[in-house]
Parts: structure tokens; sequence; C-alpha cells
């Protein structure tokens, strides 16, 4: 018997047999076809793309990071120069971007917690301010933490 | 037997990145890369941060950190290339670019952490 979710496969698998014009996630011929640049017409849609792209500033804190760890084991001479370059204006102007894009990761991520997250208690389910609360409460004692360890004395 | 879906395990690193990065990335960034350089604290001297960093379970805790942060990006920008740039006919390298790149620079962090200091 075909189960529901094979309906999606079942194309794949037969399509070729079928119509061998057919190609997997392409079904240019049965959509109406929207532009390329679809999400600058709407701020919603801007705001999504905007959301979905902070991942390029994770990707880049990461790669700097390993940078950073790289530097300071190349010795006390290789760290003071990457201190110098970090404060160059160009670098100050990217890092700034990518700060921001950091902090709208950060909400957006943590504002979608209630919903990914439907906790019960008994029979009743936990507010939705109530994860929300306890998320930026997390935050919070991350960023504590880190400012802590780092530069506390 | 059903083929197995790799889906779930690349989603399940984007999840963990993605929280990850939410809570901790912001304050690493800001002390690290402006409060420091800039001078804004008191900072800890060279020979202090490498101590700091050089020890196992702060290594442990930078390598996750960096490790699901790749993988944060990897998952999330090739499906922003996917829908944003209508991009889905090409799937299978962009999903081979960006969670290969993320591969590789695993194995690189992991000798760097390795090796450090």
């Amino acid at each position: 018997m075909t189960r529901p979710e094979d309906l999606n496969r079942l194309p794949r698998a037969v399509g070729a047999a079928v119509n061998p014009s057919y190609k997997p996630y392409h079904p240019k011929w049965h959509r109406k076809r929207y532009p390329v640049f679809w999400w600058l017409g709407k701020f919603a849609y801007g705001k999504f793309i905007t959301r979905e792209l902070t991942s390029l500033a994770v990707g880049y804190a990461a790669v700097l990071l390993m940078l950073e760890i790289w530097v300071l084991s190349r010795g006390q001479e290789a760290y003071t120069r990457f201190q110098e370059l970090l404060v160059s204006p160009p670098v100050l102007i990217v890092h700034g971007l990518v700060l921001l894009f950091l902090l709208f990761h950060s909400v957006t991520w943590l504002n979608l917690a209630p919903k990914a997250l439907a906790l019960r208690l008994g029979r009743k389910r936990i507010p939705d301010a109530a994860v929300l609360v306890g998320h930026y409460a997390a935050w919070l004692f991350a960023t504590a933490l880190v400012v802590w360890y780092l530069v506390g004395r | 037997m059903a083929k197995v879906s790799r889906e779930p395990f690349f989603w399940a690193m984007f999840s963990a990145g993605g929280m990850l990065a939410a809570l901790v990335l912001p304050a690493v960034v800001l002390l690290l890369w402006f409060a420091i350089p800039l001078g804004w604290v008191e900072a800890p001297s060279y020979v202090e941060l490498v101590t700091k960093i050089d020890r196992p379970p702060v290594k442990l805790a930078l390598f996750a950190l960096v490790v699901l942060s790749l993988f944060h990006w990897a998952h999330r920008f090739r499906f922003t290339l996917y829908d944003g740039l209508q991009l889905s006919h090409l799937y299978g390298l962009i999903a081979t670019v960006s969670y290969g790149s993320a591969t590789v620079l695993t194995l690189l962090a992991a000798r760097l952490f390795w090796s450090f200091p």
C-alpha cells in the first residue's frame, strides 16, 4: 500500500520513466514564476531573508574565533598585530554589522522559543511568556558568564 | 529498507548551533572584537588570555561553539540559497559545498584546539 508520505517520493522514483523531462524540485511548468528578488517587495519577506542571512554573521564569528585562537598560538607579537587589525575602521564597521546581525539572530531565535517548545506541567501548558522569560534569562546568564570569565578579576 | 534521511541530523546541528550562537556569540563578539581591542575594559594580557583558554573544559566549549555555529550557518544558508535565490535545482551542489566546508573547518578547528597553545 502506498503511504501518504511516500507520495512525495513517488514522482521522483518513477518520474524519469513516466515523464522524460521530469526534474526533481523543479516542477517549473506547474508553478507561477516569481522574480528572483521576491523578498524585496514586502517588509515581512525582507525581514525573513534578513533573519536567514544572520547565519552569515554566525559563520563569520565562528571562523574569526578560529583565527583568533590560531593567532594566540602564534605568540605575543602576532596577537598584538591582530589587535591592531581589529581596531582599523573598515574592520570595525564590518564587525559592527556582524554584531547587529548577531543581535537580530538572538532576538528572533529566542522569540520563537515559545512556539518551538510546548512544555507541559501535568495537564496545564506552561504559558508562552514564562518560556520566553526563561530564554531571555538564559541569554543574560550566558552573557554574564562570558564577561566574568574573559575580563573578570 | 527505506533510506534514512540525513535531514534530522543536520537540523539538530542547526538547532543546537542556533541556540548556542544566540546565547553567547553577541557577548563573545562584543568583548573580543570591540571591548578588548578598543580598551573599553581592563583587558587580560596575552599570557592571561592564553591561560584562560588553555583549559580542557574551555577548549571543549569553544570547539562546540565553533563547530555548531558552522553547521548552523551551513544549514540555514543552504536553505536561504534554495528559497531566496530559487536555486533548489542545485540541491546536491549547494548541500555538498555548505556541509562540506563546515566539515573541513571542523577538522581544522579540532586540530587547532587539540594543539593549542
